[in-house]
């Protein structure tokens, strides 16, 4: 491998790039230093450690234990290629960077400001958002909080925090969309949680501007194992983003994070992920929505960076005319690049409504599959869903599968789908060359090209940030292969 | 100056199409290449462009005094040479105004999606309207259910806004009806006025009415068995190749 003239059109192009740029800005591994490190094989005592070192509530370390009952219980689940390269006994299961929590960015230490600094954090926190929580390993290290949450109540807090100052409030929701005994990895998640975000927006009130929550993952052989819970009271509305990046790292990390939304009756809950891990990391995400009568949950899942992902975005429909829209975005680029990605919607109420769009890309040696679920329970009368999967193969060495399926219990139900796959041949690209156009640059037009009908009803900063992310992802790879 | 095609031999699938191509189209030339079908023709096009599949075995493209024979073909395009295909392939995905867009600001400052130069479209939208490309079809991919008519008003834009040094166009009038061939010939010739060199394939003297070619070569067998001035032309359409296949291997 030739990483010297890499290094150097990396740096050139990546003056434009605005943050979530994973990756590729923040170079190879970095130095810094750290307060805790708990490594070694998962056990009671290694969950304890945890549990001490937070200072948390007795009923929170009890749940953490009863999850690593179930983990150590359950079957290793036989569907999950890649997995099998991360040794979890290896992996540093908490990791609490020298850094003390702050609500400032000049409190940070200046080697973590310069991190946040080259992702556009503080910019982005100035400009768009109403309010912004960064994780760095296991630990959240900056929370900001707008004026706009405070005049409207909204609680944003680190999840560690809402355990400590809303016990009621977290016991309510946490662990009750997304159970613990749901699988081997989402028990191994409770029993490891650390960091995160907790909003709760009371009735009625309406976010305009989104918050967001930024993970970094800073060394390899470390796992994180975020929690985020979203509680949206009666006719309230939010829009939650999630960036992820890493930098490139020897070894590979773990992701295993976990999202909660709760979206009580009539409220509207937008949530935007922008996955751009480095090649170093395997994502491992549980992501699920209960909505209520009348309320709406939207995912958009841009998958973009990792080793391998595996993330269902799902939403129980459990109120008379909930309904979803479940968006994924899925990018496997390059040789052993794995996104198994796909939505799930369990109909459980009448009228509810679902809506599934897939867009799968794999090149340059990449499997790209779509694994979905849409379940309508018997009494949902007059429930409607629609998938549509549209694959695009930009060469010989990918593949793309479609692994759609219906359980549909109520016959007044309307299930609908449908799935295409478009070749990308060696006749376009000299047809784009043609015009001066160099394979990477080409990549880049026809991926933005293929997703622009999902991007096109999505907010302004989720569609410049996506299309920079892939214009990046496609077009250094051209130039550089 | 010209670019040069000098003793050009070029496989596909290890089968040699041309057998030792020489030409050259001068700036501000308009020079016509005939041929019978399968001579060679849309091959020496989509060599000069540099195809991948089209492997040089001998001979040289010289640009300007720049050996292009090896250069990738969006090399070629950016240093000014230019092709409207005969055929061009649907790119799903990809609208025209939005590939319009990025040949544009690869021109100006780089590779760029978002780039928008107001200057630029309305530049676009003028000689769209004088081409007969409509408002609709610049937001359509490219040429997904375009007609034969659009497909060939389509790349004669896309070239324009390449602004070349040198143009290939291949057939750029089969398919047209007079009205269109009106058109594209017009725009040829407008192209050549402003110093550009055109090497135009074509089998009809209908377009040739508009281009007034400086010189002629007839291809045939993949070898040039004739060359010569606008007459050259008119011998072809009015007596066939035979005679020529005849007087090549004399």
């Amino acid at each position: 491998m030739t990483t010297e003239p890499v290094k150097l059109l990396r740096e050139k192009e990546l003056k434009e790039v605005m943050q979530f740029d994973a990756g590729s800005l923040l170079g190879r591994s970095m130095q810094y230093p750290k307060e805790i490190e708990v490594r070694g094989r998962i056990s009671r005592d290694l969950v304890e450690e945890i549990s001490k070192s937070k200072g948390e509530p007795e009923w929170m370390r009890l749940l953490r234990l009863k999850a690593l009952e179930t983990f150590e219980r359950l079957p290793m689940p036989n569907w999950l290629e890649g997995v099998e390269s991360i040794d979890l006994d290896e992996v540093a299961a908490y990791v609490r960077p020298k850094a003390e929590s702050t609500n400032n960015w000049e409190d940070l230490p200046d080697w973590m400001k310069d991190v946040y600094q080259k992702l556009g954090l503080p910019e982005a926190e100035a400009k768009v958002l109403s309010g912004l929580t960064a994780v760095f390993d296991s630990e959240n290290t900056i929370t900001k909080v707008k004026e706009e949450l405070t005049k409207k109540n909204v609680i944003f807090v680190s999840m560690d925090e809402a355990v400590k100052k809303y016990p009621d409030l977290v016991k309510e929701y946490f662990g009750r969309v997304f159970p613990y005994a749901d699988h081997k990895f989402a028990a191994l998640h409770y029993a490891l949680w650390s960091g995160g975000a907790f909003v709760y927006v009371p009735k009625g009130a309406k976010i305009v501007n989104p918050v967001e929550a930024f993970f970094l993952i800073g060394s390899e052989l470390e796992g994180q194992f975020e929690h985020t819970l979203l509680v949206a009271d009666e006719g309230s509305f939010m829009h939650f983003i999630e960036g992820c990046a890493a930098p490139v790292l020897t070894k590979f990390s773990f992701h295993d994070g976990m999202v909660e939304i709760y979206a009580k009756s009539r409220s509207e809950v937008h949530f935007t992920t922008i996955q751009n891990w480095s090649g170093s990391i395997v994502n491992f995400n549980n992501k699920r929505a209960i909505a209520e009568d009348y309320a709406n949950v939207e995912w958009v899942e841009g998958s973009i960076g990792s080793r391998v992902t595996f993330t269902y975005p799902s939403t129980v429909l459990k109120g008379r005319g909930a309904s979803t829209k479940n968006i994924s975005i899925g990018i496997a680029n390059g040789p052993s690049k794995i996104k198994d990605v796909g939505s799930k919607a369990i109909h459980a109420a009448p009228e509810t409504r679902s809506l599934i769009i897939s867009k799968s890309i794999s090149s340059g040696g990449g499997v790209a599959a779509y694994r979905g679920l849409v379940k309508v329970l018997k009494g949902a009368k007059g429930s409607v869903s629609h998938v549509q999967c549209d694959s695009l193969i930009m060469d010989k060495d990918s593949r793309a599968y479609t692994l759609p399926r219906n359980e549909v219990d109520e016959p007044t139900a309307e299930v609908t789908h449908e799935a295409t796959v478009g070749r990308l041949g060696e006749d376009q690209l000299f047809y784009l060359a043609s015009r001066g156009i160099t394979e990477g640059e080409a990549k880049a037009m026809i991926v933005n090209g293929f997703i622009r009908d999902v991007l096109r009803n999505l907010p302004l900063e989720t569609v410049s940030i996506l299309t920079k992310v892939i214009e990046l992802e496609f077009s250094q790879l051209g130039s550089v292969g | 100056m010209p670019i040069e095609v000098q003793d050009l031999r070029v496989s596909v699938d290890s089968k040699e199409i041309l057998k030792g191509v020489s030409l050259r189209v001068e700036r501000g030339e308009a020079v016509v290449l005939m041929g019978p079908n399968g001579s060679g023709k849309t091959t020496l096009a989509y060599a000069l462009m540099g195809h991948p599949s089209y492997r040089v075995v001998g001979g040289r493209i010289v640009m300007d005094n720049t050996d292009i024979t090896q250069a990738p073909t969006y090399e070629r395009a950016l240093i000014g040479l230019a092709l409207a295909f005969q055929n061009p392939v649907e790119v799903p995905g990809v609208k025209l105004d939005y590939l319009l867009n990025v040949i544009n600001a690869k021109k100006v400052k780089g590779f760029d999606l978002t780039y928008v130069d107001p200057k630029f479209i309305s530049w676009v939208r003028r000689e769209a309207t004088k081409l007969g490309v409509s408002a609709d079809l610049l937001g359509r991919d490219i040429n997904v259910n375009f007609s034969g008519g659009e497909r060939k008003r389509s790349e004669v834009l896309q070239v324009m806004a390449l602004r070349p040094k040198y143009v290939i166009f291949d057939e750029p009038d089969s398919g047209l009806d007079v009205d269109g061939i009106r058109i594209i010939g017009g725009a040829i010739a407008s192209i050549t006025s402003e110093g550009v060199g055109a090497l135009i394939i074509t089998h009809h003297a209908e377009i040739t009415k508009f281009i007034n070619p400086t010189r002629a070569y007839v291809l045939m067998g993949g070898r040039v068995v004739a060359s010569g001035g606008p007459e050259l032309v008119e011998e072809v359409l009015s007596r066939g190749y035979e005679h020529l296949q005849v007087r090549g291997e004399q």
